[in-house]
C-alpha cells in the first residue's frame, strides 16, 4: 500500500522560494475563492478521515475509496447537472474528535459543499455536530454507534448499517445458517474486548442467543491490547464449545485465531460480529491456514454488481488492500455525487434537501435504493462473509451471496 | 470446572511471555544501574527493533531468530551512537533532563514509525509458528520455547559478561562511584555509551525472539515497557537477576490472574506488586546488591 512516509519523503525540502510562492497561492486561495472556483469549475468535498494516529490504517483505506470513486466520477465526464463540473476532493485529517471539529471549521472556510468520512463512530459525534453549525450536509460512512441519527440533525445522513441493525441480523443469519445444516451447533463461547463495542455485543449476545436456541457456555473479556490469548483459549478447550464468537480488533482477532490453532481447538465455526480481522484481506494473504472459514458479519460490497467489478480492478490497479473502508466510501461518494448533481446547485440548503430524497441504487453496496429515514439509510444491512481459500466470501443473506457457505468447518490440521 | 487442568499449561504460557518480559527489563536495568537513566525510549526502540526483524524477513527473508546477530550488534550501535550522539549532549549532565529527552525520543520514534510505516498491523507468517512440544499436560508452542531458553542465555551471557570482562568490571565501578572510576582512568563516556548500547541491544534480541508469534504497529513497545518497569522495580534497580526472575514471575502472575479473576484484571496482579513493593521494599528483591 502506498504510504504516507512514501511522499513524504520524496518531497523535497522547504526553501525559502517555495515558502514564498506557498504563502502567495495561500492568500491568493483565500482571497479569491469564488473567483477560483468558477475559473476551474470544480465542485469541493470534503474528505474526513483518520489517516494519522491509532486509527489511520482504516483512514487511509477510506480515503482511497472516495478517491477511487471521485476519479472514476470525473473520468465519465464529472457532474452533469452542473455542466460537467470535476469533483474536487479537500482532504482533512481528525485522528481525534476535537481535531476533527476542527478541521470541519476549515472545512467550511475552503468552501465544501459536503463533507463525507470520519470512520469512527468517536469522531462522527462531535464533526456531524460541528458541521450542522455550518448547515454542511454529512454522510457518514462507518460510524456503528447509532446515537449519530438519533440527534435530530437535518445534515447527518449514514450510509452504512448502525449497531442494532447489524447484530440483529448477525443473530437470525447465524440461526439460518445453523438450521439450513441441520442445526449442528448448540453451545457457544463469547470472547470480546472490553470496551463498549465489544462489552455491549457480548451483553446482546448473552440475552438473545439462548432466544435462538443456544447455550452460552462461557464468557470471557480481554483488555486492548492484550498480549497472550493462552488463558482463554485453555478455557475454550477446556468448555469445549460448538461456536466461538468474538468481538475484538484487528491485532487481538489476530492473536486469538493463531493461539486458538497453536492450541489445536476446533470449534464447529469462528463466527465473529463486526470482527476486526475476518474482513480483512490482509488477514486471509498473511494468516492463510489460521484465517480459513472464519465467518464475519460485517460491512461488504456486493461483488457481482456491474459497478463492483470496475471498483475491484481500480482497488487492485491502485494496490490498496480491499477492506470495507474502501467500499463504504466508494459508495458514499457516489451517493454524494449524484444529489449533488440531482440538486443542480452547490448550495448546501439544496444538497442536503437532495440528500434526503435520494433513491441512488448504482453504488456497490447490496443495499438496494438508498432511502434515508431521520438520516438512516433505511435498506443498509450488514452481510455474512467467510474467508474461503484466498478470498472473502459473501454467504448471507442468500440473494447477495457468492459462494455457499462452510458449516461446521473441516477441522484444522 | 477444569480449571485446575488448565493451571499447569497457564504458569508454562506464563513463564514463556515472563522470558520476554524479563530480557526487555535487563536492558532498562542495565540502563538504569549504571546511568541512573529512566529510558522512556525503550519501548520505542523494542518497536523498532520489531519493524526491523520484520523488513529483514519480509524483505530479504532473514529468519528473525537468524536476524538476533544482525540486529543485535546493529541495535547496539544504535544505542551508542543515541546516548553518545543525543542523549549525552542534550541532558547537559541534569539526570531530569535525560528524563525529558528519552521522552522526547520515544515520541519522536513512534511518530515516524506512524508516518513511515502506517498503524497498519504486521506479522510474519512462519512454518515453524504452529509447530508445539506436546508435555501431555501442556501444549508448548515452539517459538515460546525458543523465547524462554534464549532470553536465559542472554541474560546469563549478560551475566557473564559484566562478572568477568574488563568492560563489565568497568560498568559496575561506574555505576557504584562514578567520579571514583573517572580517577583511576575510565573513559566515562564510552562507558555510559557502551551501557546504553547493550542495553539497546537486548532489546534487538527480545524483538526477534517476540516476532514469530507476535505483531507489530507503532504502538507495540508500549505494552511491554510498562510491565518493564515494574519488572525492574521488582527485581531492584540495575540488578540483573533481579531482572530475570522478576520477570518471570510478573509472567506468572499476570496469566494466573487473568486465569483466576478474568483477562480484563489480569495486569492488576503486576500493579498491585508495583505498589506492594514500593510500599514495603523500595530497594526491591535483589535490589541490596545491585550489579
Amino acid at each position: 500500500m502506498p504510504n504516507l512516509g512514501e511522499t513524504m519523503s520524496k518531497r523535497p525540502l522547504a526553501t525559502r522560494r517555495h515558502v514564498l510562492a506557498a504563502g502567495t497561492a495561500a492568500a491568493a486561495l483565500m482571497g479569491f475563492p469564488a473567483l477560483l472556483g468558477a475559473q476551474a469549475r470544480t465542485v469541493k468535498i470534503g474528505v474526513l478521515h483518520p489517516v494519522t494516529g491509532g486509527l489511520s490504517y482504516s483512514g487511509i483505506q477510506g480515503r482511497h475509496g472516495a478517491q477511487i470513486a471521485i476519479d472514476e466520477i470525473n473520468a465519465a465526464g464529472g457532474l452533469k447537472g452542473l455542466g460537467g463540473a470535476k469533483i474536487e476532493p479537500v482532504l482533512a485529517d481528525a485522528p481525534s474528535g476535537p481535531a476533527g471539529v476542527a478541521e470541519v471549521a476549515k472545512l467550511n472556510e475552503a468552501g465544501v459543499v459536503a463533507i463525507q468520512g470520519p470512520f469512527a463512530s468517536g469522531i462522527a459525534l462531535p464533526t456531524t455536530q460541528e458541521a450542522a453549525r455550518f448547515g454542511i450536509p454529512f454522510l457518514v460512512d462507518v460510524g456503528v454507534v447509532d446515537q449519530i441519527v438519533q440527534r435530530g440533525l437535518t445534515n447527518t445522513f449514514r450510509f452504512g448499517p448502525g449497531f442494532g441493525k447489524i447484530t440483529g441480523g448477525a443473530l437470525d443469519n447465524l440461526a439460518a445458517i445453523n438450521d439450513a445444516a441441520g442445526k449442528p451447533a448448540k453451545t457457544v463461547f463469547l470472547v470480546h474486548e472490553d470496551g463498549a463495542f465489544g462489552g455491549g455485543m457480548a451483553k446482546l449476545m448473552a440475552t438473545e442467543l439462548p432466544k435462538r436456541g443456544f447455550e452460552v457456555v462461557g464468557t470471557e473479556a480481554h483488555p486492548t491490547p492484550h498480549r497472550d490469548f493462552t488463558n482463554i483459549v485453555l478455557k475454550i478447550k477446556s468448555a469445549n464449545p460448538d461456536l466461538v464468537i468474538p468481538s475484538n480488533y484487528l491485532n487481538e482477532f489476530v492473536l486469538f485465531a493463531r493461539t486458538l490453532r497453536q492450541q489445536r481447538v476446533n470449534p464447529k465455526a469462528v463466527y465473529a460480529v463486526l470482527g476486526g480481522g475476518a474482513s480483512n484481506i490482509k488477514f486471509v494473504k498473511e494468516h492463510n491456514a489460521d484465517a480459513q472459514h472464519i465467518m464475519d458479519v460485517n460491512h461488504w460490497f456486493d461483488p457481482r454488481k456491474p459497478q463492483s467489478q470496475a471498483f475491484q480492478r481500480a482497488v487492485e490497479a491502485k494496490g490498496v488492500d480491499l477492506t470495507y473502508e474502501v467500499m463504504l466510501n466508494h459508495a458514499c461518494m457516489h451517493v454524494l455525487a449524484e444529489a449533488i448533481d440531482r440538486a443542480g446547485s452547490t448550495d448546501r440548503a439544496k444538497v442536503t434537501a437532495a440528500l434526503a430524497a435520494s433513491t441512488f441504487d448504482r453504488h456497490i453496496m447490496p443495499y438496494g435504493p438508498t432511502k434515508f429515514v431521520n438520516g438512516q439509510n433505511e435498506g443498509a444491512q450488514a452481510v455474512n462473509t467467510q474467508i474461503v481459500g484466498q478470498r472473502i466470501e459473501v454467504i448471507f443473506p442468500r440473494a447477495f451471496a457468492s459462494a455457499q457457505p462452510v458449516f461446521p468447518v473441516p477441522p484444522k490440521s | 470446572m477444569g480449571e485446575l487442568g488448565i493451571v499447569v499449561p497457564a504458569v508454562l504460557a506464563g513463564l514463556t511471555t515472563g522470558a520476554i518480559y524479563a530480557l526487555v527489563a535487563l536492558g532498562l536495568t542495565l540502563i538504569y544501574g549504571v546511568l541512573h537513566i529512566i529510558n522512556f525510549a525503550h519501548g520505542s526502540l523494542l518497536m523498532l527493533a520489531l519493524y526491523a526483524a520484520f523488513f529483514l524477513k519480509t524483505l530479504w527473508g532473514i529468519d528473525p531468530y537468524a536476524a538476533v546477530f544482525v540486529l543485535g550488534p546493529a541495535f547496539f550501535a544504535l544505542g551508542y551512537v543515541l546516548q553518545r550522539g543525543v542523549i549525552w549532549p542534550a541532558s547537559h549532565g541534569q539526570d531530569s533532563m535525560i528524563l525529558m529527552v528519552t521522552l522526547g525520543l520515544s515520541i519522536v520514534i513512534d511518530n515516524l514509525a506512524l508516518a513511515l510505516w502506517t498503524s497498519s498491523t504486521r506479522t510474519v507468517d512462519l512454518p515453524y509458528a504452529f509447530a508445539v512440544i506436546d508435555l501431555k499436560l501442556a501444549l508448548i508452542p515452539l517459538p515460546r520455547a525458543v523465547a524462554f531458553v534464549a532470553a536465559l542465555a542472554a541474560a546469563g551471557l549478560l551475566w557473564l559478561f559484566l562478572a568477568r570482562t574488563d568492560l563489565g568490571r568497568a560498568i559496575r565501578a561506574v555505576a557504584k562511584e562514578r567520579l571514583g572510576a573517572q580517577l583511576v582512568g575510565i573513559d566515562v563516556r564510552h562507558v555510559y555509551a557502551m551501557c546504553f548500547g547493550l542495553g539497546t541491544a537486548c532489546v534487538a534480541v527480545a524483538a526477534c525472539l517476540l516476532l514469530p508469534t507476535f505483531y507489530v504497529t507503532p504502538q507495540v513497545g508500549h505494552a511491554f515497557v510498562l510491565v518493564a518497569f515494574t519488572t525492574v522495580v521488582l527485581g531492584g534497580m540495575g540488578s540483573m537477576e533481579g531482572a530475570l526472575i522478576g520477570g518471570l514471575v510478573l509472567g506468572v502472575v499476570e496469566t494466573l490472574c487473568g486465569l483466576f479473576l478474568g483477562e480484563s484484571l489480569g495486569q492488576i496482579g503486576i500493579f498491585a506488586i508495583f505498589i506492594l513493593i514500593l510500599l514495603f521494599r523500595p530497594t526491591g528483591l535483589f535490589g541490596g546488591k545491585s550489579a
